[in-house]
Parts: structure tokens; C-alpha cells; sequence
């Protein structure tokens, strides 16, 4: 018997994913079904010399994860749908100022309070939009919990390599089932690290970005002097309103991400080779869809799966190619339907079904199943 | 090492923006010469500020900087300050920042004990928005929300830092620059979350709204009305009325965050890194 094969929750798992990614710094406000990932923290990071501090909110810990981070730290937090609310405002600040984090969200039933705290799948959109203004985001779906573990180390990665907030949106259901994980070795993988400016500490411009579109990022207490901001600014990082200047730099903050949506975004695939009907789904209905799949393949249908690992940024042109066999697509999502909105704008030209659920309880193969044969 | 006021001023930035009359300026410059005279390296201290006239303050100061949301320079300072022990850390506030939609913060600042030092240039009101009422706004006073007076008691900015905890409470007021410089700098040495409240003023908003003249009359009433300590309390209080305290209003020793949570580490069984420790 290995001892790095566990069984472990999925919050259990994004909390060994971050410490194995590296991170020293957690800061977080408890809500349910998040809370294990801020307990573990609070136990396991002051025991690697690390710092959990808990904040007086959630707008407090986002806050607090940015500042840390700032000083060369790789932080994180976790939440659920009222903190995931309170953390907007400040997630755009990672956003504009290209400050490396990740944000655990643990989706829960909604809008406020909902069905505390029943599972939901109804935060994709937030997720991509809800900060104010143009900006792009990455978020990544697990529907295991070795995915839990395995995304919240690529959350790191990501957000050290684009320098920018990364987001895990688990759901519940996910987050508090237990599975068998298999964790990595210590330094079996590698992991990213956001990078260094070089060069005369006089000439360190914080927002000068490379070719690839991403600036070095110094940290406060070295020498040359980080600067880091909300406002749209120059690359000194100071305020700047000509309009050539923020249109080149909310330009840049978006197409770094858009422009290397291969990068991020993968997909999983199953069963697509002969497939004639694709179900697209992500987390904890990802893995109905699967077993609806399996069903349906022993029936003799030619269904495949297509598990959204990534969310944001959407990957168009990959998921058009890998559909591109299908005559129909069924997407089912614990939701009112967002996902297949996003379906529906890049394969107009297929038969596109939604398969919705909002009611606090998860979607099963069997009603997957029912959705298949009564679009078709 | 030898340091210059200058070192810690952008001068290239200057003339700043804030009006003619505005107190901020006069801080931006104290917190330099505090810095200056305390030795301690730009490059090892960090300006967090929100989002107001004085949120523009990082613009000036060459140090590290984070310039984040309104109302929330403390949680970022406390980030910065629980990750990296070793750096000087201040947040640098209006009142809108500070107390207003910030209050919950500042009282958790003042609890938690973050080695953080707090100022607010206090000018009670919204400068930036359009002079606007603020938690700071006297009752009875007009702003551009309250035309007919304020029906809303004001915060005692001071009294609620010393009430939350906080180890290290002083008030000035920017006419009085050189206590101001002397208390930023205690402030700052000491070990634990400092508050200082500069009273300041706002001529071209609250000054107008309220009738009190030009810049230069507006720092004769502050002036006037500050009385020290001592004699503050000397006064009955049916007599405090038109009067408020400075200096030192409260300082006690006690142990900071840092130094509380390394006992946390060690009982985790945690090592914690050298550069970590406070130098302090
Ligand atoms: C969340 C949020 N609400 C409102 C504002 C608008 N706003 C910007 S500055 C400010 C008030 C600033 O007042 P204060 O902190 O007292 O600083 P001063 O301008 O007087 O120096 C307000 C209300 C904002 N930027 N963010």
C-alpha cells in the first residue's frame, strides 16, 4: 500500500493540491460547504511555516490573499456563494492589478441564502462576469476528487504563469464526497512560478509586459519597488485616463488569457470517436453523464461525453472541433441553464438540448437517460 | 544606511492633485519625514491606500505600493503584514475609507494586532465623490447628502480604535505638523496596530458647505479646537464640547499578531522561515 493513495473529500483534496502547489497563505471568512478547506489551512499551514488569518469577511480575505501575494507568497482562499458575492469587487483588483491568487468556490444553491446548503451549479456566469468590466477569467471545473486535487495545483500554475486570479468552482457535491485520490510525490511535478524581473532596480517597470504579454513581477521588499493597482494605469503602475493607454492595457489583461485559451482550457473526452450525440456537462454532472453514457453505449447508442474541465476561458474552437461528428448535443447542468448558453453560441448549427435542474439536488443518470430519449 | 526625505517622495510626480487648501499633502509630507527619520528602507516599507483624494497618497511615496479598493487599505496592509513580517506597513486613509464603509475593518484591525500602522487625514467628509456625509460628518453638519444638517451622530475615530483594542492611539491635526511627524513615527515604531487621526480639512466641499472661510480659517477652527491631552481632561465635561484631545490618547503594550502567531507555528510544529521573523 502507497501512503500518497488517500481518501479524501473534495475539499480535502483542493487543500492538499494548494499546499503541494506551494502555498503559504490562506485568508478566508467560513461558510458552508467550504469551511473544511479554511480549517485544514488553519491546522496544516502554520505546521509549514505558513499563515492562515481569518478575515473579518469575505471582501476582507480576498483583500488580504492580494496583499499576501504581493509579497512573493502563493495564497489562496475558499467560499460558497455569499462569500463568492462579497469577494467581486476585489477580485477585479487581481484582475487589474495581475495579482496571482486562486478562489476556491464551493457552489451552492442560490440567489442569497437559497437552499443552504444544497448543491448548485448556478455560479459559472458569476464567475465569468461578475467582477465589473471587461476582463477575461479562468475557471476550472473538477468532477472528481482527484480532479479537486489535480486542478487546484493547475489553479496555482495558471495564476503564477498569467498573473492573474484563478478560480476552482467545485459544487458541493464534489467538494464533500469522499473518493480515492492519489497524490504526487514531492517534487514529482513541476509547478509554475510566476516570473522575476531582471535589470537595473531603477528601470523596474511593474506593468512593462514581455512579448508574451505578462509582466515580471517583483515583490514588496525587494529592491525594485512594486507597484500595484486598481486603477487603470500606466506601465509605472500609476493612474493613467488616455484613452490609448487603457485601451492597450484592458486589451492586454483580456487577451492574455483569450490568446492562450489552448493552454487553459482542456476538456476531457469519452466515448466521442463514433459518437453521434455529445452530452456536455461539468462536475459533479459530468460523472452522471458519464454513467448515463455507459448506459446508453450498452443499449447500443453512439453517446459520448465531453466533461468541461475548464469553464473560463471557453474553449470554442476546440469544442466545435471535438463535437464536430455529432448531430445533437444535450447538456445537462444544475442550473437554469448557462452552460448551454455558451453550447448554443459556438454550435448554432447542431441540435442543441438543455437539461436543467434547480432544486438543491443533483442531477442522476437516470433522468439524463429520460432528457436523451425525449429531445431525440 | 543614510536616507533623505526625498528618497521617499516621487517628486517627479509633483504638483500633486488635491485642492488648494487640503490638508493630505501636509501628511504625505509628515509620513516622509517619519520614514526619514526612522531609517527605514523604501524598499522595506509598504504604502496600502483605498480609493478618495487621500487614496491618492501611494502616488507621492516611493515605496512598495498597493492601491486597491474603497474602504479596504487595512485587509490589504493585513495580507502584506501577515505574510511578511519583516516589512513596515502602513495604510494611509480618508475617513470614508477608514470608518465609513472600512469600519468593520479598522475595528478588526485594532482587535487582531497586525504590527500595522493606521492614518487617516480625517476631513469629514467625501472628497473625492463631491463632499458628500461620512461616518465623520458632526451631527447637524451640512455636506452635499445632507443639506439640512446631518441627522447622524459622528464617529469619535479614536475612541473606537481604543475600544476595539488597538495598542496605539494618537490624534493631530495638520496644523500641527511637527507633533504630527513625531506621532507618525511612534506610531510606526510601535510594535502592534498604531492608529493615527490627523484632523484635517476639506475647504472646497465641507468648508464651503459649512461656512468655515477659506483653507487658512479652516485650520485656525481646527486649531482652536485642539486642545492636548491634558488639558482636555482638565476641562468638566459640559466644557469639552467645542474641544477635542491630542497626542498620545492611548498607548499599552501588548503582544502583536506576529508575535502570537509564531507560538502557533511552534505549536504546529511549524519552522518559520528567518526573513520572517520580525526585526523589529
Ligand atoms: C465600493 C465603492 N463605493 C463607492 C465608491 C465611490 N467613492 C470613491 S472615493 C469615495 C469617498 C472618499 O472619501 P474619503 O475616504 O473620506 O477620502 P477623501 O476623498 O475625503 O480624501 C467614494 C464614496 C467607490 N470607489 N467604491
Amino acid at each position: 500500500m502507497q501512503n500518497n493513495i488517500k481518501f479524501l473529500s473534495g475539499n480535502e483534496a483542493c487543500a492538499e493540491g494548494a499546499f503541494y502547489a506551494g502555498a503559504l497563505f490562506y485568508a478566508g471568512y467560513p461558510i458552508t460547504p467550504s469551511s473544511e478547506i479554511a480549517q485544514i489551512a488553519s491546522e496544516r499551514l502554520p505546521a509549514i511555516g505558513g499563515t492562515y488569518v481569518q478575515m473579518e469577511d469575505e471582501i476582507a480575505s480576498m483583500a488580504a490573499i492580494i496583499g499576501a501575494s504581493c509579497c512573493g507568497v502563493k495564497s489562496f482562499t475558499a467560499t460558497s456563494g455569499p462569500g463568492f458575492s462579497l469577494m467581486q469587487e476585489n477580485l477585479g483588483v487581481a484582475v487589474m492589478g495581475e495579482v496571482p491568487c486562486v478562489v476556491i468556490n464551493v457552489q451552492r444553491s442560490g440567489p442569497s441564502t437559497g437552499l443552504a446548503t444544497n448543491p448548485a451549479q448556478a455560479d459559472i456566469m458569476q464567475a465569468r462576469w461578475g467582477t465589473h468590466g471587461d476582463h477575461s477569467m479562468i475557471a476550472l471545473t473538477p468532477s472528481s476528487v482527484q480532479e479537486c486535487y489535480e486542478m487546484t495545483i493547475r489553479a496555482f500554475d495558471l495564476s503564477e504563469k498569467y498573473r492573474c486570479p484563478v478560480l476552482v468552482l467545485t459544487d458541493k457535491t464534489v467538494a464533500q464526497m469522499r473518493e480515492k485520490v492519489v497524490l504526487y510525490e514531492p517534487g514529482e511535478r513541476k509547478l509554475a512560478e510566476r516570473k522575476k524581473p531582471s535589470g537595473p532596480a531603477e528601470e523596474y517597470l511593474p506593468y512593462r509586459a514581455d512579448d508574451d504579454g505578462i509582466p515580471p513581477m517583483a515583490a514588496f521588499g525587494d529592491k525594485r519597488l512594486l507597484r500595484v493597482t486598481s486603477s487603470t494605469h500606466n506601465e509605472q503602475g500609476f493612474t493613467n485616463d488616455d484613452p490609448g493607454n487603457a485601451y492597450t492595457l484592458i486589451r492586454r489583461l483580456y487577451d492574455k488569457i483569450e490568446d492562450n485559451v489552448d493552454d487553459i482550457a482542456v476538456f476531457k473526452t469519452y466515448l466521442m470517436d463514433d459518437a453521434d450525440t455529445a452530452f456536455i456537462a461539468f462536475g459533479i454532472t459530468a460523472r452522471a453523464a458519464l454513467n448515463a453514457v455507459y448506459k446508453l453505449r450498452e443499449e447500443g447508442h453512439k453517446v459520448g461525453l465531453i466533461d468541461m474541465s475548464t469553464m473560463w476561458p471557453f474553449p470554442d474552437r476546440k469544442l466545435k472541433e471535438a463535437v464536430s461528428g455529432c448531430r445533437a448535443l444535450l447538456v445537462p447542468e444544475m442550473n437554469l441553464g448557462q452552460l448551454v448558453r455558451e453550447v448554443n453560441r459556438i454550435c448554432c448549427d447542431k441540435e442543441v438540448y438543455s437539461y436543467t435542474k434547480s432544486d438543491g439536488k443533483n442531477i442522476f443518470p437516470a433522468e439524463i437517460i429520460k432528457a436523451w430519449r425525449e429531445s431525440l | 544606511m543614510t536616507v533623505a526625505v526625498s528618497d521617499y517622495l516621487r517628486e517627479d510626480k509633483l504638483p500633486h492633485l488635491w485642492c488648494g487648501g487640503c490638508s493630505h499633502g501636509v501628511v504625505v509630507g509628515a509620513v516622509a519625514r517619519a520614514l526619514a527619520a526612522l531609517e527605514i528602507a523604501p524598499d522595506q516599507t509598504v504604502v496600502t491606500t483605498g480609493i478618495g483624494c487621500f487614496g491618492k497618497a501611494d502616488d507621492y511615496i516611493a515605496t512598495h505600493a498597493l492601491h486597491g479598493t474603497h474602504g479596504r487599505a487595512l485587509p490589504f496592509a493585513s495580507g502584506v503584514k501577515a505574510a511578511a513580517p519583516h516589512l513596515t506597513v502602513l495604510a494611509l486613509m480618508g475617513d470614508g475609507d477608514a470608518a465609513t464603509i472600512g469600519g468593520n475593518h479598522l475595528i478588526h484591525a485594532a482587535r487582531r494586532n497586525l504590527d500595522i500602522t493606521a492614518i487617516v487625514s480625517n476631513n469629514n467628509n467625501y472628497g473625492m465623490t463631491g463632499g458628500q456625509c461620512s461616518a465623520t460628518t458632526p451631527a447637524g453638519k451640512r455636506t452635499s447628502t445632507s443639506r439640512y444638517g446631518s441627522p447622524e451622530p459622528d464617529f469619535d475615530l479614536c475612541d473606537l480604535v481604543i475600544g476595539s483594542g488597538g495598542g496605539f492611539v494618537a490624534r493631530t491635526t495638520h496644523y500641527h505638523v511637527r507633533a504630527m511627524e513625531k506621532l507618525i513615527a511612534e506610531a510606526i515604531s510601535y510594535r502592534g496596530f498604531s492608529f493615527v487621526e490627523v484632523v484635517a480639512c476639506c475647504p472646497t466641499y465641507y468648508g464651503r458647505y459649512n461656512r468655515e472661510g477659506d483653507a487658512a480659517s479652516m485650520v485656525k477652527l481646527i486649531k482652536d479646537r485642539a486642545l492636548s491631552k491634558d488639558k482636555y481632561f482638565k476641562l468638566a465635561p459640559d466644557e469639552r464640547e467645542d474641544f477635542f484631545p491630542t497626542g498620545k490618547l492611548h498607548v499599552e503594550e501588548k503582544a502583536d499578531f506576529t508575535t502570537r502567531y509564531l507560538e502557533v507555528q511552534k505549536k504546529a510544529g511549524g519552522i518559520k522561515a528567518e526573513s520572517k521573523e520580525g526585526s523589529r
